[in-house]
């Protein structure tokens, strides 16, 4: 069995969250020059170079690429035979978080109580975390920033077997759609599908984190994603919703076996830059 | 062509200002999310005076992050202007003249800019460190207490922008849009 002191933990999430919001990883810069040079619209060009060269500064200068540094939410991936040390896991998590916001100078944006009190807990904790146990001695940390621009335009629908693979294709659209240039397209859109409600949830928002040179293994999916991602396309909002031809740069699918009876559908939109970094211990 | 707009907004300038038009903005503005906006309309209600006097006033939609040591003002782009949009027509009534912000506006605020002679502005959703490149000064003048989401004033340089609903009714996120869709779902 190995051991493994959980401050470790709270030092690679601190370093990852800063990581992620300051630097915008090249697969993403990859795909905003593509689509500089293709988009047609001036006013969409005129935004991909924005967005480059804000990127190119954040990375440069430390700084982070959005004022919305996000809600924190983090990936725990323990093999089994690791022993954790020193404390509470979730506690070495949080002050992870807490560090980074607090000495990262990026903005701390929770409220305490979604309803009634809404007051800022001025370290941008507690963070969701989601904690998975697998086989091996290693731990695995993914972090996301998300912010909620892009978060308030997310939905989940659970469709009928009978709705298929056009059901599903036309509520990915139709949730694209509606946001509009809201969650600051070009986006990154994470479909979860299959599982149960929340696992479905779950999928899309692990799915707003893979690479973007990735691709479905199952070549039926691959042919979905780059499906919606031509048709999300052709809706014409384009970058910042000015109008254009670029409006995703990826769509991911992350499917799971799921009930007789059901087809849920989860579509977790992201901006652009998908902040992520992820670490293994 | 890039039109250079001074801040606050003079009613000769906002007729020259057409959707789709892209603009550097520069001189002063306010700044303010939802919490701001839901306190100056509940002192309205109240018949009671406002901390700022919102005549011929722009309010850029923002939270900006925290500002590193000798800087005025951390990374600051807009927010979500659409959670504004129950706020935003009494202040028209008192004299508003422009907001920025990103995506869409709300229809109570839409029907009114015409007849308010307001302008709406595009900042780019993704670009605050450029944004903040522009902000110049920073001065909280209301509400502390909300930190990032107090009002601020702004003194800002050649901040870019791009005119996405003009004093006409013209909306550039229903134009625009439209010369590039070729899906209809």
């Amino acid at each position: 069995m190995r051991e493994l002191d959980v401050a470790k933990i709270t030092q690679a999430v601190a370093a990852l969250f800063l990581q992620a919001n300051y630097v915008i990883g090249p697969d993403v810069m990859d795909k905003l020059e593509e689509a500089r040079a293709r988009e047609p619209s001036p006013l969409g060009g005129m935004v991909l170079e924005h967005l480059l060269e804000n990127n190119r500064i954040g990375a440069q200068e430390s700084l982070p690429v959005c004022q919305d540094t996000g809600m924190s939410v983090v990936f725990l991936t323990i093999g089994q035979e690791v022993h954790l040390t020193g404390g509470s896991l979730e506690d070495a998590v949080n002050e992870g978080v807490r560090q980074a916001y607090t000495t990262g100078y990026l903005r701390k944006s929770i409220a305490n109580d979604p309803l009634f009190d809404r007051k800022n807990t001025g370290d941008n904790t507690p963070c969701v975390i989601h904690t998975r146990l697998v086989p091996g001695e290693k731990v695995h940390i993914l972090a996301i920033a998300k912010g909620f621009g892009s978060e308030n335009m997310s939905q989940l629908k659970m469709l009928s077997p009978g709705d298929g693979v056009e059901g599903m294709k036309r509520f990915v659209l139709k949730t694209v759609e509606e946001a509009g240039p809201n969650p600051c397209p070009p986006l990154v859109v994470g479909v979860g599908v299959g599982g149960s409600f929340e696992l479905a949830a779950l999928m899309a928002k692990r799915a707003t984190s893979l690479p973007l040179t990735r691709h479905h293994k199952d070549p039926r999916y691959r042919q979905l994603e780059e499906e919606l991602e031509h048709e999300i396309n052709r809706l014409g909002i384009g970058p910042a919703g000015y109008g254009g031809q670029t409006t995703a740069l990826k769509v991911h699918i992350v499917s799971a076996p799921t009930h007789i009876a059901g087809l849920p559908v989860a579509v977790n939109i992201c901006c652009h830059v998908a902040r992520h970094a992820e670490t293994t211990l | 062509m890039i039109k250079k707009v001074q801040l606050p907004l003079l009613d000769a300038a906002i007729q020259d200002l057409k959707a789709g038009d892209q603009v550097l903005l520069s001189g002063s503005l306010l700044t303010g999310r939802d919490a701001a906006h839901k306190r100056l309309v509940a002192l309205i209600e109240r018949g009671e005076e406002l901390p700022v006097d919102l005549a011929g006033e722009v309010i850029y939609y923002v939270g900006p992050a925290p500002a590193r040591p000798g800087q005025p003002v951390g990374p600051a782009g807009p927010t979500s202007s659409y959670r504004t949009d129950r706020y935003t027509p009494p202040l028209l009534e008192r004299g508003l003249k422009g907001m920025i912000g990103k995506g869409y506006l709300g229809p109570q605020t839409l029907a009114l800019m015409p007849r308010f002679q307001a302008v709406y502005f595009g900042a780019i959703g993704g670009s605050a460190v450029l944004i903040a490149k522009a902000i110049k000064a920073a001065q909280v003048v209301a509400y502390p207490d909300l930190g990032p989401e107090a009002i601020h004033r702004f003194e800002v340089e050649d901040l870019p922008a791009v005119v996405c609903v003009d004093a006409s009714g013209r909306n550039l996120y229903e134009e625009g849009p439209k010369l590039y869709k070729s899906l209809t779902l």
